[in-house]
């Protein structure tokens, strides 16, 4: 087995640990295709990271893709019957690198539940990324966002699409001006451009956060979210996770597809997040799927440029 | 020991003002202000570490993690969408981005409008905006000459003063963008040195306040 292992590079081991981790939480290998039908990909092009998808023809004419993203093939390809259905996977997809503007071959690890989701679920998806962080370096930070929070106070305020748009691109720079200055534009007074800002300002350990967004909780869509986060909080809590957790709104996921928590990992050392996830009902249902989804994705490509991975050294 | 704050600076005078004020903000480092070729300064006590580089690299050293935060023109931010915090503008090195043209200039809309720009990215962005047809002609530099000769009908850059533009025959059509040097931050840097960044974020604001 040693053997093995040491002919294995730093990121296969790393995958393999991983997947052992899921697979110890009651999760099922899924396997999937290297191909999908490129139709998938136009229909959801918003949800990939990158636009840009490797196709070729089949020999029946069909126009096929090299796999960009796992999470639609999952979706896609697996009907719940009832209950959650829990799978991993580690594959490789095929995507634009953004430093070097071609395609890249990438390895992910990650995890998807599908179908009844509940608070308890999404506890249990984010102790397992916290667990996967743990396992890549024991310096990593776990941020947690409610998406339905930040849409709650945008809806408040009745912000015009545009400066929505706007204003989210800002909320993930952190740029507490550029959203202040949208907001007055919109015509909110200088006092509802300071609510909004609060979304900027607010992020530390939670229980410094949650205790301050009493300040948000002006309808009833947003203190049930925020209620939400504290049972999530609460739960993680529970299970022995407090430590390097943080609350940060800049966490943004596309809301055409993502709703409710949205997640990002990162560990010192490595410049880019290695870790990212959310829930994704409102995917679900552009896909025609009652049923409600969460998951998450460890990039394991980036793990290369930390020298001190746990995985590296064994 | 406090950890190292790996901070990338914008060579030339725009580098040199934020050094002040970053000074000033108490992350000093003496060293830089010594007369030397050298590129990298260390102030171990204040825990600092200072790079020159090229204005238009510092947003690639924040983001990649070479440099935890930096100084970088909104121009630029705008041009290469780094994927960085940008936690404070600065309000130094205050311009605009401009389209010029040669002083007359009326835009005949039944053909593509060609433009010359060392920003091809922001030049697009704008005129999509608009919903005019361009032909984009990137250059490098000495972009004003390009209408003169024939090269393209307008310009988009940065004016500062517009003497330039004056002393060519041109002048400013639009400012669309205004334009100053931001403190950036990398995403991950940002998670493990929180504490530093925003003491020093904060100091920053307060003299910005004061300018």
């Amino acid at each position: 087995m040693d053997n093995i292992l040491s002919i294995m590079s730093s990121e296969e081991r790393a995958a393999f640990s991983l997947c052992a981790l899921y697979e110890s939480a009651g999760y099922q290998k899924y396997r999937m295709s290297k191909f999908e039908e490129y139709a998938l990909y136009v229909q959801n092009k918003d949800f990939l990271v990158s636009e840009n998808v490797i196709t070729f023809t089949d020999t029946d004419g069909k126009l096929l893709a090299l796999k960009p993203d796992v999470t639609l093939s999952i979706i896609k390809n697996t009907r719940t019957q009832s209950g959650v259905m829990k799978v991993y996977y580690k594959e490789n997809i095929y995507r634009v690198s953004g430093s070097t503007k071609s395609f890249k071959e990438l390895m992910q690890a990650g995890l998807e539940c599908l179908g009844e989701v509940t608070t308890e679920t999404v506890i249990e998806v984010l102790s397992l990324a916290k667990k996967s962080l743990d396992y890549i370096s024991s310096e990593n930070v776990l941020e947690i966002s409610h998406l339905d929070i930040v849409s709650g106070v945008l809806s408040a305020c009745s912000v015009s699409e545009q400066g929505r748009r706007e204003i989210l691109m800002y909320l993930g720079e952190k740029n507490e001006s550029g959203m202040r200055a949208v907001a007055l534009r919109e015509g909110l007074s200088a006092e509802a451009a300071a609510w909004i800002c609060r979304l900027v300002t607010l992020y530390d350990a939670p229980e410094k956060v949650l205790p301050a967004l009493d300040a948000l909780a002006l309808t009833p869509a947003l203190r049930a979210a925020i209620e939400e986060l504290r049972a999530i909080v609460a739960g993680l809590r529970a299970l022995g996770i407090s430590d390097k957790l943080i609350i940060d709104f800049s966490v943004v996921n596309d809301m055409n597809y993502y709703n409710g928590i949205a997640f990002k990992g990162f560990v010192n050392g490595v410049p880019a997040g290695v870790l990212s996830g959310g829930e994704y009902d409102s995917l679900l249902k552009k896909m025609k799927k009652n049923e409600k989804g969460i998951g998450f994705a460890v990039y394991m490509d980036e793990l290369s440029r930390l020298a001190d991975a746990k995985g590296a050294g064994k | 020991m406090k950890p190292i704050l790996n901070i990338a600076l914008p060579k030339g005078r725009l580098g040199e003002k934020v050094y002040a004020m970053f000074e000033k903000a108490g992350f000093g480092c003496p060293s830089i202000l010594e007369e030397s070729r050298k590129l990298i300064f260390e102030n171990e006590e204040a825990g600092v570490r200072y790079f020159w580089v090229k204005p238009s690299d510092v947003a690639i050293y924040v983001e990649r993690g070479a440099a935890d935060i930096g100084v970088a023109g909104k121009d630029i931010l705008l041009e290469y969408a780094p994927d960085v915090y940008e936690l404070l503008d600065l309000k130094l090195g205050k311009c605009s981005m401009c389209v010029a043209a040669k002083k007359g200039f009326a835009d005949d809309r039944n053909r593509p409008l060609t433009v010359a720009t060392k920003f091809t990215n922001i030049a697009k962005t704008h005129y999509a905006a608009e919903g005019r047809d361009i032909d984009i002609i990137h250059l490098n530099g000495s972009i004003e000459i390009a209408p003169i000769l024939g090269l393209s009908d307008v310009i988009v850059d940065i004016v500062e003063t517009g003497t330039t533009l004056k002393e060519n025959d041109l002048e400013v059509v639009e400012r669309f963008v205004p334009i100053s040097a931001r403190l950036i931050a990398n995403k991950s840097g940002f998670k493990f040195k929180t504490e530093r960044i925003e003491q020093l974020r904060e100091s920053l604001a307060k003299l910005v306040e004061e300018i």
